[in-house]
């Protein structure tokens, strides 16, 4: 988790001081990004993040304004698309409708000069890898959305790219097939130690893929770092807010002693990490961020504990999602999550609750 | 459901009639011809009195109708394909790349559109004069293909826009340079409005009357100019006999194509995967 960056010239894909406008707009803003041999890279963000341009940017697609692409050490720039030895896959596909299932996977290899006969056993393979054996003639047509997309991802593995990049090859499958997808996806890519660039929206997919992901808006990368350091260290408000659920909430701050910050709420009090505070005078306004599993309930009044009423609540199966009423929160509703289903006989809409957290799982920001 | 009031039916009624009389008018001419090309007697009369098929006889064995067909394909095979490939040429580099002219190039090769075709006609029988172009199989061709272009341009400039450029990228992604691309995805996945375009091209071609009348001569008239200069001395049922076989052609023409290539993406009308 904590192995070091990789500087520019070792990585597999680096992207150094890149940037890129579309007329008025600026996609990417002067981005540096260095992706390690294997490793599987996520770029996440909302849409107009920048995340696909700078995907495009890898593929040859697109031309930075500024900056430079390098694959395997060697700057890209001036590389075309098609010298670049890149696997991609799309977010429709991108299937050949014209073609079979065998002929899409062949396609790479055919342009590449490959004997025929290599070809065939090359296609059987991936095509075992994938677990569509028996599928070659048919038409993307013919096939699930699941299928196609094992097509597509056995197209892009047949020639052994150097990279392979994904933009959001999830988003058009329905939620129990992504979520095997994904483990597939996961598991083919370790085994072949495939450098590996991944686009999405969803933060949830991010998370639970990614070596190192990159969270970006406007154009930046606004923190890159392993799944558990983002989630639990967001950087800043957008990241904390971002990436998982969170909840928000007002408060003050009494004083930073050896990095620890003492924020009142309301009647209680917090100590939390203050590296995000530097500068932050005492009575200050922050903005607390708490993750909903990190939030307890109990019996109101006790101390250390928010008052809150609860407002209502959503069952998950597996957890209870909890919406209170809390002054203390920014939006007026806290999200608790409580693993489990007592919550639903033990705190009936309309109770008053006392909410306590734990320090761990709180991030302070000054107020925005 | 509520009971629907006499107003309501009434309405729904009068819907009915009146796309029922839309319909009819549509056919109506045909209708008509078709009945008048079976007429035993030697006018234009509706409705015929005695029936016969003699009049097909007659049509099939003019000698003027005979070349007029034959110039027909002759001139219509070659301006729809020239016109094929220029127009794909100017639609591709209209969709694909930013140029300082576009728009003005875009108006230039849709004008004839705006410009009656005896303008059209005129001006070539003119120019061809001016440069002692004798007038020969050339100029009818080329007149043509000015006019057909537009239609072809349009077409498969309509299919470049509804084409994916993702298939393009994820080909290139798997190695395959421009010209590879080009020749094994965008050809292929362009095809049916390929296709469409020339179909369309082609009826239009060998449909042409008006610039035709200018630019041909005894030679190289074609069929519409052959049934003009015909119905100018006879006034027999002939010439409906021959528009039916053309109403026949072109159907079977359309329905083939129908058949192969999906109607709707002739007319792209839907998309192509």
């Amino acid at each position: 988790m904590t192995e070091p960056a990789p500087t520019t010239s070792d990585a597999a894909v680096a992207f150094d001081g890149v940037t890129r406008n579309f007329a008025e707009v600026r996609a990417l803003d002067n981005v540096s990004l260095a992706i390690s041999r294997g490793e599987f890279m996520t770029l996440l963000g909302p849409s107009g993040c920048g995340k696909t341009t700078l995907l495009r940017l890898a593929a040859g697609f697109l031309a930075p304004d500024s900056g430079s692409v390098a694959i395997n050490g060697k700057c890209v720039n001036d590389v075309p698309t098609y010298k670049r030895e890149i696997g991609m896959m799309f977010q429709n596909y991108a299937l050949f409708p014209h073609m079979s299932v065998a002929d899409n996977i062949a396609y790479g290899l055919k342009t590449r000069r490959v004997p025929r006969h290599e070809i065939r056993k090359r296609v059987a393979e991936a095509l075992v890898l994938v677990k569509l054996t028996g599928m070659d003639e048919r038409k993307p047509r013919q096939l699930s959305g699941g299928q196609q997309q094992r097509v597509a991802l056995a197209r892009a593995l047949v020639i052994n790219p150097t990279v392979l990049l994904l933009d959001e090859p999830f988003s058009a499958l329905d939620k129990n097939l992504r979520a095997s997808m994904q483990i597939e996806l996961r598991d083919i890519q370790r085994k072949l130690e495939l450098t590996t660039i991944f686009v999405t929206h969803d933060q949830s997919e991010a998370l639970s893929l990614s070596d190192r992901m990159a969270v970006m808006s406007e154009g930046k990368i606004r923190q890159l770092g392993a799944p558990l350091e983002i989630y639990r260290k967001p950087r800043d408000r957008f990241v904390a807010s971002f990436v998982g659920d969170t909840n928000c909430l007002r408060g003050e701050l009494i004083g930073i002693a050896s990095g620890e910050a003492v924020i009142a709420l309301g009647e209680t009090q917090i100590k939390v990490g203050g590296e995000r505070l530097a500068g932050a005078l005492p009575s200050a306004k922050v903005d607390l961020f708490v993750r909903p599993e990190r939030l307890r309930i109990g019996a109101p009044g006790a101390s250390g504990t928010m008052a809150g009423r609860i407002a209502g609540l959503t069952y998950h199966g597996g957890h209870v999602d909890l919406q209170i009423a809390c002054r203390a929160c920014r939006d007026g509703l806290l999200l608790v999550r409580a693993a489990g289903d007592n919550a639903i006989t033990d705190w009936p809409p309309g109770s008053d609750v006392g909410i306590s957290m734990d320090a761990e799982g709180c991030v302070a920001f000054p107020a925005a | 459901m509520a009971p629907r009031s006499t107003y309501q039916r009434l309405l729904a009624f009068a819907g009915l009639v009146v796309v029922a009389l839309i319909l009819a008018f549509l056919i109506l001419p045909a209708a008509v011809v078709t009945i008048a090309a079976f007429n035993d007697k030697a006018i234009l009369s509706f409705p015929p009195q005695a029936w016969s098929w003699r009049w097909f006889e007659r049509a099939l064995a003019y000698p003027d109708f005979r070349t007029g067909f034959q110039n027909g394909l002759i001139v219509t095979a070659w301006s729809s394909s020239i016109a094929l490939i220029v127009g794909s040429m100017f639609a591709f580099v209209i969709d694909r790349y930013q140029f300082v002219f576009k728009k003005w190039i875009e108006g230039v090769l849709m004008s004839p559109l705006v410009i009656p075709h005896f303008t059209v006609g005129l001006g070539f029988l003119i120019l061809a004069a001016q440069i002692g172009w004798s007038r020969g199989f050339a100029v009818v061709v080329i007149c043509h293909i000015v006019l057909v272009l537009p239609f072809v341009l349009r077409s498969v400039y309509v299919s470049l826009r509804n084409l994916d450029s993702s298939y393009e990228q994820a080909a290139a992604s798997l190695g395959a340079t421009p010209l590879r691309v080009l020749l094994t995805i965008t050809v292929p996945l362009l095809l049916p409005g390929l296709v469409g375009g020339w179909l369309f091209a082609a009826i239009l071609s060998f449909n042409e009357f008006t610039a035709s009348l200018f630019v041909t001569s005894q030679r190289t008239q074609t069929l519409p100019v052959a049934m003009y200069n015909y119905v100018r001395e006879f006034a027999d049922p002939s010439m409906a006999a021959l528009s039916v076989m053309y109403v026949a052609g072109t159907a079977v023409l359309i329905a083939f194509a129908n058949r192969f290539l999906g109607l709707g993406k002739v007319l792209n009308i839907e998309q192509s995967h």
